[in-house]
């Protein structure tokens, strides 16, 4: 090759290595396109699923239940419970009355009852937003032909409904504030498990630790945990907070469960099995942020004669926290999105109220998408489209307020 | 007498500046709980290899497993008391072969480009863009793979062909999962590679492809490799998207269009009813955890050598 570059001259080679040149540039550029592209087919893939016409049928007719003319749209609460009592038998009268009362329930809720148990619509169809779109005669001609009874309705599953209300069976009734909650209840856990010790790790890698082996190892014990696939942790979590510790995490130490009941499949297990998973992410972010508070501070704090505790206290943590704060949202955020561990240590699918203790059973946004997406009817899909946006939407607020903690506490410095 | 002693020694302080250390509990005691903290994630390693490696112990102790079956056969059917691991295990290679066909030559290729062709306001745009990719959560990938690459995949090769859960859907989606990753990490290591060595090579008269395949490429090779080697340890460990689109089953097939469940998927599907304890179910995710986080680890650990040991160091 060099021989015949020489033979031939500098210039006779120059345009094959250019046009060389050019064919890669192309290709990486291509390249990077091809991932912004999945990023785009993602979204709209996403949004595509989460509108779109769905056609239904009612169980019973609505307007047969019109009282004098009042459909049931415009009834009082009376008249719905009147009604709710009419129709289902005695014990599921009973069973409702029992979780809540009536006289508790608002009428809303009870409108809400009246839909779920009396009307029972039932999903006969569903088309994404691109079908109803393109298609949208189409699929009234076909409705019209097909099941005359039903209603065709262009939906946008999510909506404000979507978010308020309590898992349920039905896909046109459920919604997603249980998942939320319990997303919620168990980030706490794993806050109050994995920022304490994870700062706390950090301060005595960075400004204690001498360099030996035992700092060493541990050291690189946290790198190799930060790799560990998550599911290893729901094994863990499984087999400690939820079996070993379960008098703990089931609440019977405390008195507040039946031991013969008892489960350790709580919130409080799952929020700590997450805080394990994030804890090597914590320390990491909050080490970076440590090392970045320059020496010299630390050296005037000395020079005053402060001790090595109150230079970390009142001037090195001060001057990290902004790090560190940006480090713990973005683990937390990846807390949040996990389902595999939640998945193994044992989140309920199937419940209705909200957790309201740390012993509660529970279930959690990324579970319930788990859950929606594996049922094979096209409704549920669209429902764990609208659950991953309601996932996507907290997840991006979280990143914005890391962006924000970052340029509001860097200015001051 | 106590009184006297402590006026004793305060006199005696007087008199000569004592420059010995005085015992401060307080920052003793704030010392051993940051010390603590820092060895607790010892502790959480210690559970890992103690829990798996008890129960799985007990998994090989039970009559119908026998370690030697279990490495030699092609079937995995607790219920007829078959514990053959090679169908999980190929299907696990299957969607990380798959993954990273894709992942490695794109996620050279973008870091390449981010790192040497793009200019800088280009590159300010393009990186976030990436970095979302890397923050979105496996379910929603999960979600993708299933109603978005499987019925792709059913288009192009057929309906017949390909079944509606597969390793190959999963796989290819797992490859953007993990292309920014690999990515990142290359990139790092081709930003560390000094100026001067780039501007020698155009001194030469290189074109840009030659000073970023032949310069600069190999001068970060130990770095590369070390993406390569944990995006590889993290499509083994890859949990959700298989769980939702390669398929629920075992199955020991060399076809990426037939559904194939994983290891990780397995142990996701196992657990997912409620398990009851020291059943052979619950015992076998715990055999199989062990064999991800060994594998996962080694992994791990030959990324960080091959780091430390394979690095070009510029002064």
């Amino acid at each position: 090759m060099k021989e015949k570059m020489v033979v031939q001259g500098f210039a006779d080679n120059v345009d094959a290595r250019n046009r060389k040149a050019m064919i890669w540039h192309v290709l990486f550029q291509a390249s990077t396109i091809v991932g912004i592209i999945a990023l785009i087919a993602l979204m709209l893939n996403i949004i595509n699923g989460a509108f779109g016409y769905v056609a239904y049928e009612a169980r019973v007719d609505p307007d047969t239940l019109a009282v004098d003319g009042t459909s049931i749209e415009d009834q009082s609460k009376e008249q719905l419970v009147s009604l709710l009592q009419a129709t289902l038998s005695r014990g599921a009268y009973n069973t409702l009355d029992k979780a809540k009362s009536f006289a508790d329930r608002s009428r809303e809720e009870v409108y809400q009852l009246v839909v779920e148990r009396i009307v029972k619509p039932q999903v006969v169809q569903v088309w994404n937003l691109w079908q109803s779109l393109t298609q949208a005669d189409a699929i009234r001609a076909t409705v019209a032909q097909d099941h005359p009874e039903a209603e065709l309705e262009f939906v946008s599953w999510l909506n404000a409904d979507f978010v308020r209300r309590p898992q349920t069976s039905e896909s046109l009734t459920a919604g997603v504030r249980t998942a939320i909650l319990g997303s919620l209840w168990t980030i706490l856990f794993t806050i109050l498990l994995a920022f304490p010790i994870g700062v706390g790790a950090a301060i005595y890698l960075e400004e204690y630790a001498s360099d030996n082996w035992l700092n060493r190892i541990i050291q690189t014990n946290i790198n190799n945990l930060a790799g560990v696939p998550s599911i290893i942790y729901g094994i863990l979590g499984l087999a400690i907070f939820v079996r070993t510790l379960e008098p703990l995490t089931s609440g019977e130490v405390f008195g507040l469960v039946d031991p013969s009941t008892a489960n350790g499949r709580t919130v409080l297990s799952a929020g700590l099995t997450l805080g394990l998973l994030v804890l090597p992410i914590i320390i990491i972010n909050a080490q970076e942020a440590i090392r970045a508070v320059p020496r010299s501070l630390r050296n005037a704090s000395f020079g005053v004669g402060a001790t090595k505790w109150q230079t970390v206290w009142s001037h090195v943590l001060p001057t990290a926290l902004p790090g560190i704060l940006t480090g713990t949202i973005l683990a937390v955020s990846r807390a949040i999105g996990e389902t595999a561990p939640l998945v193994v240590v044992g989140a309920s699918t199937a419940i209705s109220f909200d957790p309201n203790s740390p012993f509660s059973k529970f279930t959690t946004l990324p579970i319930q998408i788990y859950q929606w997406t594996s049922r094979p009817q096209d409704e549920f899909r669209s429902l764990a489209a609208a659950a991953i946006l309601v996932l996507l939407v907290l997840l991006l607020s979280l990143n914005a307020s890391a962006i924000l903690i970052r340029n509001r506490f860097s200015r001051r410095m | 007498m106590a009184e006297l002693s402590l006026k004793n020694h305060v006199e005696k302080k007087a008199s000569a500046i004592n420059l010995r250390r005085k015992p401060r509990w307080g920052e003793t005691i704030i010392q051993s709980l940051l010390f603590f903290s820092g060895f607790f994630s010892i502790f959480v390693t210690l559970g890992i290899v103690y829990e798996l490696g008890k129960e799985a112990l007990l998994f090989f102790q039970m009559p119908e497993v026998s370690i030697l079956e279990s490495l030699t056969t092609t079937k995995w059917q607790p219920h007829t008391g078959n514990f053959g691991i090679w169908p999980l295990v190929n299907s696990t290679l299957m969607t990380t072969v798959i993954a990273m066909l894709i992942a490695i030559p794109l996620g050279i290729a973008v870091a390449v480009y981010l790192s040497e062709y793009a200019k800088p306001r280009v590159r300010n745009i393009l990186k976030p863009i990436l970095e979302v990719l890397a923050g979105i959560p496996t379910i929603v990938y999960g979600y993708f793979a299933l109603t978005f690459m499987t019925p792709l995949l059913r288009e192009i090769f057929g309906k017949d062909v390909v079944q509606i859960y597969n390793t190959a859907s999963a796989g290819l989606v797992m490859g953007i999962l993990i292309l920014p990753l690999i990515s990142s990490m290359t990139e790092d290591a081709l930003s560390a590679v000094p100026r001067s060595l780039r501007e020698a090579a155009y001194g030469m008269g290189a074109t840009k492809m030659e000073v970023a395949l032949q310069v600069v490429l190999p001068a970060a090779l130990s770095g590369v490799a070390a993406a390569v080697i944990v995006g590889i340890s993290r499509a083994i460990g890859e949990t959700m998207i298989v769980a939702v689109a390669a398929g629920a089953g075992p199955n020991f097939t060399f076809s990426p269009f037939v559904g194939a469940e994983t290891i990780t998927g397995h142990i996701v599907r196992i657990s997912g009813g409620d398990l009851s304890y020291d059943s052979i179910d619950y015992n076998s995710i715990f055999a199989l955890g062990l064999l991800l986080f060994f594998i996962t680890l080694a992994l791990n650990i030959i990324s960080q050598t091959v780091v430390r040991r394979f690095r070009e160091v510029y002064e």
